[in-house]
């Protein structure tokens, strides 16, 4: 499973970096970003793809699991 | 020009994305004294575009400042962007904009050929505006600013402010929507060069066409639709006038590259403030998507204006102004205040 950092990083950069590991078509993602707006444009970015995300949240960093 | 450095590169936020929301500003301005005077007939507690000082019987000064970081690559578009949109106050007045000063805040990495264009730009703006810049104010930073403080007059007895809708009216808007996602798409280099190319041209249009049709009407409100968004401003005008607005979401104008990017999730974080600002006030009757809501709350650069008016006017007025704005329509209208501020429909 690829696990992407995307902390410290604001709209578009986390969409840009999910959006290039998605090229690979793996079937299994894990995100960490670690503000709100980052966190919904990741999960419609990922949805929009045809994956199903969940979210957990830490200490205001929020960890998307994306899965097909 | 493209400059050696990327202008949008050293912007964290773009364009009037950067705004700050508006229930943060609400809330900073919290039990702040403010004065008044009886020749201030629009100021400090009416959250309008501009405020508007009366000097005689026949004229007004219309005062209004805006700024903001790089949103394009091209110092003089950018120039050109930023001046418009801080003309366009002046316009959401029903005035006419005279005087100018610019604002500029400099990073070390910008060359001198491209403070030029950037100013030029601006000149160039205001030029066509009939204003003229006569001087300005400018610092250094970390983050290259642009934009204009602005002077213009009015008649006092032709203000137009965000908060004189009444029910009976229809709303014209002057300018499609979706810029704010174009442009952080465009970061993503996910945005064509002919799409880009026409938010461009519409971001560097002046409201100034807009205004001069508008004033010919017994136009009621009028405001810009910029960084708060069709949703943030229509809040803004439906709760200064007392009234609800009714959007009738499939006749707002909208670039339709936009609707597949929000669906993507290329949403600048300002629509995101704009839907906490506003959502409460809003019912979505028909199940408008999320993405065209998305659009609805995307934070516009340079936007365009959105007039209340008699709704057999607006329709005359429409007319007028698609001789010469064919994106201009009638996108909603207004009733009696209903439970909610804002009806999506």
């Amino acid at each position: 499973m690829k696990v992407l950092d995307a902390r410290g990083l604001s709209c578009p950069e986390p969409v840009i970096i999910m959006r290039k590991a998605m090229m690979s078509k793996d079937t299994e993602y894990q995100i960490v970003v670690d503000n709100v707006v980052s966190r919904e444009n990741v999960t419609r970015f990922a949805e929009h793809q045809g994956y199903k995300v969940t979210v957990s949240e830490n200490n205001g960093e929020y960890t998307l699991s994306i899965r097909k | 020009m493209e400059t050696d450095v990327k202008l949008t590169k050293l912007a964290s936020c773009a364009g009037c994305g950067a705004k700050v929301g508006a229930g943060t500003l609400v809330h900073m301005l919290e039990g702040f004294k403010t004065h008044t005077d009886p020749r201030l007939i629009v100021g400090y507690d009416k959250s309008d575009d501009a405020s508007v000082y009366v000097i005689d019987d026949n004229t007004a000064l219309v005062q209004t400042t805006d700024f903001f970081p790089p949103i394009v690559d091209d110092p003089f578009l950018y120039g050109q962007i930023a001046a418009a949109n801080a003309l366009s106050d002046v316009y959401a007045m029903g005035g006419e904009p005279k005087l100018a000063l610019n604002i500029m805040c400099l990073s070390e990495s910008m060359g001198k050929e491209t403070v030029q264009e950037i100013l030029r730009g601006g000149y160039d703006k205001a030029y066509e505006a009939g204003a003229i810049i006569t001087g300005g104010h400018t610092i250094q930073g970390a983050e290259p600013i642009y934009g204009l403080a602005v002077s213009g007059f009015v008649h006092p007895k032709k203000v137009l402010t965000n908060s004189g809708a009444r029910p009976g009216d229809k709303l014209i808007l002057t300018k499609p929507l979706g810029i704010g996602i174009l442009t952080t798409s465009a970061k993503a280099d996910m945005v064509d060069r002919e799409v880009l190319d026409r938010i461009y041209n519409q971001m560097a249009t002046l409201n100034k066409a807009a205004r001069d049709i508008m004033v010919k009407y017994h136009v009621h409100s009028c405001t810009d639709v910029t960084g708060f968004a069709l949703m943030g401003h229509s809040f803004e005008m439906a709760q200064g006038s007392g009234c609800t607005i009714h959007i009738q979401s499939q006749n707002v104008p909208f670039h339709s590259e936009a609707y597949e990017l929000a669906e993507m999730g290329f949403i600048p974080a300002g629509a995101y403030r704009n839907r906490e600002y506003a959502e409460a006030g809003v019912k979505n009757i028909s199940n408008v998507s999320r993405a065209l809501q998305d659009i609805f709350y995307d934070p516009q650069t340079s936007g365009g204006l959105m007039i209340a008016l008699d709704a057999k006017e607006a329709e005359q007025c429409l007319d007028e102004m698609r001789k010469v704005i064919p994106q201009a329509a009638i996108i909603g209208y207004v009733t009696e205040k209903m439970d909610a501020y804002i009806y999506l429909e």
